[in-house]
């Protein structure tokens, strides 16, 4: 790709303002769409949105920083970055990757020379069903093999447009393998949001307090006291937000819901404004996703023609409402509801400082409904079928369904949708997990399970979960997956709170040091010492729940660590004997007394 | 006077009681009461920030940041047992191994906070392997010189720019460990900014990052602010440089 002109790029600058206005909340969605085009946001457009946006370049240059898909300089005609969750590794991810860098001559993430190609890696694309996985200029390719990889490194040679690449390549499968409350039925005349329309918004609150929803995306707020508070908060406008940065490596079930289930989503996200008194609302969509853009997109157009959206939805005056899809650009921080506001205001996604919560202080200071794609899902039909055909599944304090996404040694991958109280031995049957050695609920930051923990139950009270449900069979060591997370997390901090920034980088090269073989029964010690300091002290949950991994594998899975110690006590990073060959070689000496004595 | 009275709560801080109003914080009530919570990214000039972590206490089992922890009636605030200390002692020495720290080397020491809350919590040495970053020193301001490798990130320079001096000269970019403060100027240099030496933001650096030039050592090292009298009895460096 040849280095654009000026002019080029400040056409192109005042295009994307035309389209998307000049409010500075529409920054970081300029920047992905100049990304996308100049696969980098040159230099001119950042000098540009400044003037135009009133922001400064600081401000920008920050933002690009932030983004793992934003870069100051190209990245080349083809982006291509391999998913690497712990689950593309069973699969082969580096295998394939070497070989793709192998056959295009370049490192990995570093732009070769002529400017065709970038090959690098990123966090979990939630492709975990049909991995390995890749994205190439942000779409998303699945079910890597050798062969594919091959042909891919012709294409990128040939320079063929992605709209000549075999189709086949593109295709996301649904994978629903089990059908319960919320899967059963996708169809939707919205008959939610008439109901709601008929018996009015403090019915259709009353319905949803009465079904003990609580969100979906892990930590488990009751929905209803979350519509409640917006409603009640005061203020003028208001704004509904769903969470669809589906970023939890493993996790894939939002995917499924938005590619066959969007017109219940967006019917819950019409039904929470009735509610709360909101006129415009927002999508926020993960950049991995954004292949969904056009169907998402289509499903909003419809919706307006059909009177669901827009003004004066279903022939009720006075009740308007809009939705709008604001990309991500590669930030797992941005799943947590305040560094998403943060987001869609165009900013670094760090997180705020609470209270105040969304509720009363949320998208541009206004009260604002924070929910998950699964939770407006749910809303729907429990508006329209009313809180006790909810109720009526699950456990007392975990109502209804959850829908699961299962990966890593299975037979069959895909979703699956339970009764909260659901035991995971039950899930691993239904899946098909032979010799299973490990479970991991709810991601990365979630719970690892030990064999003799297998009856456990999915829900709020025993296992919490937004979803990703990841197994290891006996053949796995988990320490890769420990290594996989422990990177993850170093990755994705957003850098704000000192225990989260420091903390998850010490405890990288932790992990890093025990896997090389140089580590000691002190710098276990060591570990868990960092993890509680980040688990009490971290100023948002992703600090706070960094290191579960590593906590819970010392406890539950201690030979992990025990067989690769070098010694009992304490060891240093680096090694004392390899630190004396120079002197060995000056003196001429190789005998026993120029060695170190080996320890026992 | 009824009004006053309702509105008056109280709660408990290290055994002793701590008088305060709605809306104040744990650490305004309790620095407003004449006692001390080590902080660095804290100063009652801004909205409280909640980055930088020293300020844990224990409330109810749980840890919290005083700063931005709203005080509650009767509540129980612990500041001082050994739990509490080492976990800021451990924030701490992630702070020191997360730059380069040379005491012994640097203009602000004996006046740093950094260095006084460290010797407030016991801390004897940095604990944590090094990360020894290679960061750089920026002098291409006539008055001041920026030296990247003592900052701390606690955004005071950020905040004061922004919301006092009305200029945004500085701002964080980066994320994780790569987090970095930055400077807007067309060359990202101190210099072609329109930072001034008046500036708020010249004189809330809780460390030795953001120093004037021309000065040095006019107070000996052992007659320092931290040297007479230790931080919790004469607090912030800044409100020193002020008076």
């Amino acid at each position: 790709m040849s280095d654009p002109s000026i002019g080029q790029v400040t056409e192109f600058v005042a295009e994307s303002l035309a389209r998307h206005g000049r409010n500075p909340d529409y920054l970081l969605q300029h920047l992905i769409v100049l990304q996308h085009r100049f696969s980098c946001v040159p230099a001119a457009a950042v000098d540009a949105l400044a003037t135009e946006l009133g922001v400064t370049r600081t401000q920008i240059r920050a933002a690009i920083d932030f983004y793992a898909f934003l870069h100051e300089t190209p990245r080349g005609d083809f982006d291509i970055l391999f998913s690497d969750n712990i689950t593309d590794r069973m699969l082969g991810n580096q295998r394939l990757m070497r070989l793709l860098c192998e056959r295009l001559g370049v490192e990995s993430g570093v732009p070769r020379a002529d400017g065709r190609v970038t090959v690098g890696l990123t966090s979990c694309t939630g492709m975990c069903d049909q991995g390995p996985a890749l994205l190439v200029n942000g779409m998303a390719v699945t079910n890597l093999d050798a062969q594919r990889v091959d042909r891919i490194a012709d294409l990128v040679e040939m320079g063929t447009p992605l709209e000549h690449w075999p189709g086949a390549y593109f295709v996301v499968e649904d994978n629903i393998r089990r059908k319960g409350l919320l899967l059963s039925n996708p169809a939707t005349d919205a008959a939610g949001l008439r109901a709601m329309l008929e018996k009015g918004a403090e019915a259709a609150l009353a319905e949803v307090e009465r079904s003990g929803l609580r969100g979906r995306g892990g930590a488990g707020f009751t929905t209803a006291l979350k519509w409640k508070f917006c409603r009640e908060a005061p203020g003028g406008e208001r704004f509904v937000v769903c969470n669809a940065d589906e970023g939890e490596p493993g996790t894939f079930k939002d995917r499924v819901l938005l590619t066959s289930y969007a017109d219940l989503m967006f019917e819950g996200m019409t039904i929470c404004a009735g509610v709360i008194g909101a006129r415009r609302g927002f999508l926020y969509l993960r950049g991995e996703y954004r292949y969904l853009v056009p169907h998402l997109e289509a499903v909003l157009a419809r919706r307006r023609a059909q009177g669901l959206l827009g003004e004066a939805i279903l022939g009720h005056e006075g009740f308007d409402f809009d939705i709008a899809i604001h990309l991500g650009a590669g930030a797992y921080i941005c799943g947590e509801e305040s560094a998403l506001i943060e987001s869609l205001e165009g900013k670094r996604g760090v997180t705020r400082k609470r209270p105040p919560f969304p509720v009363t202080s949320g998208y541009q200071g206004n009260p604002t409904v924070v929910n998950n794609v699964e939770t407006f899902l749910a809303a729907a039909r429990v508006v329209q079928w009313g809180g006790y055909w909810f109720r009526g599944e699950g456990t007392d304090k975990s109502a209804g369904s959850k829908i699961l996404s299962v990966s890593g040694d299975v037979a069959r991958h895909g979703i699956y949708e339970y009764p909260f109280g659901t035991p995971v031995h039950r899930v691993l049957t239904d899946c098909g997990a032979a010799n299973p050695q490990a479970v991991q609920i709810s991601g990365a930051a979630g719970a690892t399970l030990a064999p003799a923990e297998l009856d456990r139950i999915i829900a709020f009270e025993d296992l919490p979960t937004a979803g990703s449900f990841m197994v290891f069979d006996a053949s796995r060591d988990m320490l890769d997956m420990v290594r996989n997370f422990a990177h993850f997390f170093a990755h994705e901090s957003c850098g704000f709170c000192t225990p989260c920034r420091v903390g998850g980088a010490l405890l990288r090269n932790l992990v890093e040091k025990v896997a090389a073989g140089q580590a000691s029964e002190y710098d276990l010690a060591e570990m868990r010492h960092i993890g509680a300091v980040m688990k009490s002290a971290s100023y948002c949950g992703l600090g706070a729940t960094a290191p579960n991994h590593v906590l819970q594998t010392l406890d539950k899975f201690p030979a992990i660590y025990r067989r690769l110690l070098r010694s009992a006590e304490y060891t240093p990073s680096f090694d004392l004997d390899a630190a004396l060959s120079e002197a060995r070689q000056i003196t001429g000496r190789n005998d026993a007394g120029a060695h170190l004595e080996v320890e026992v | 006077m009824n009004v006053s009275l309702s509105t008056r709560g109280g709660f408990r801080f290290d055994g002793k009681e701590i008088p305060f109003t709605p809306g104040q914080t744990i650490m305004d009530a309790v620095l407003a009461a004449g006692e001390y919570i080590p902080h660095l990214c804290h100063n009652p000039e801004f909205a409280p920030h909640g980055s930088c972590r020293v300020c844990v206490v224990g409330v109810g089992g749980r840890q919290v940041s005083a700063c931005t922890a709203p005080a509650a009636e009767g509540m129980v605030v612990d500041s001082s047992s050994e739990e509490i200390q080492g976990t800021r002692r451990a924030i701490l020495q992630m702070l020191f191994v997360e730059g380069n720290h040379i005491c012994p080397a640097c203009e602000k020491s004996g006046a740093c906070q950094l260095q006084a809350v460290a010797y407030y919590t016991g801390m004897l040495a940095p604990h944590f392997t090094h990360f020894f970053p290679r960061r750089e020193v920026d002098a291409s301001h006539p008055d001041f010189i920026i030296d990247f490798n003592r900052c701390i990130l606690c955004e005071l320079c950020v905040r004061a720019s922004r919301d006092w001096d009305g200029k945004r000269v500085f701002g964080i970019s980066g994320r994780g460990l790569a987090s970095h403060l930055v400077i807007d100027s067309p060359t990202g240099k101190l210099g072609d900014s329109s930072f001034a030496a008046t500036d708020k933001a010249a004189h809330v650096c809780p460390v030795g990052a953001i120093l004037p030039k021309h000065l040095g050592y006019e107070v000996p090292i052992g007659e320092r602010l931290y040297d007479r009298e230790p931080i919790s009895l004469v607090g912030d460096v800044a409100a020193h440089e002020e008076a």
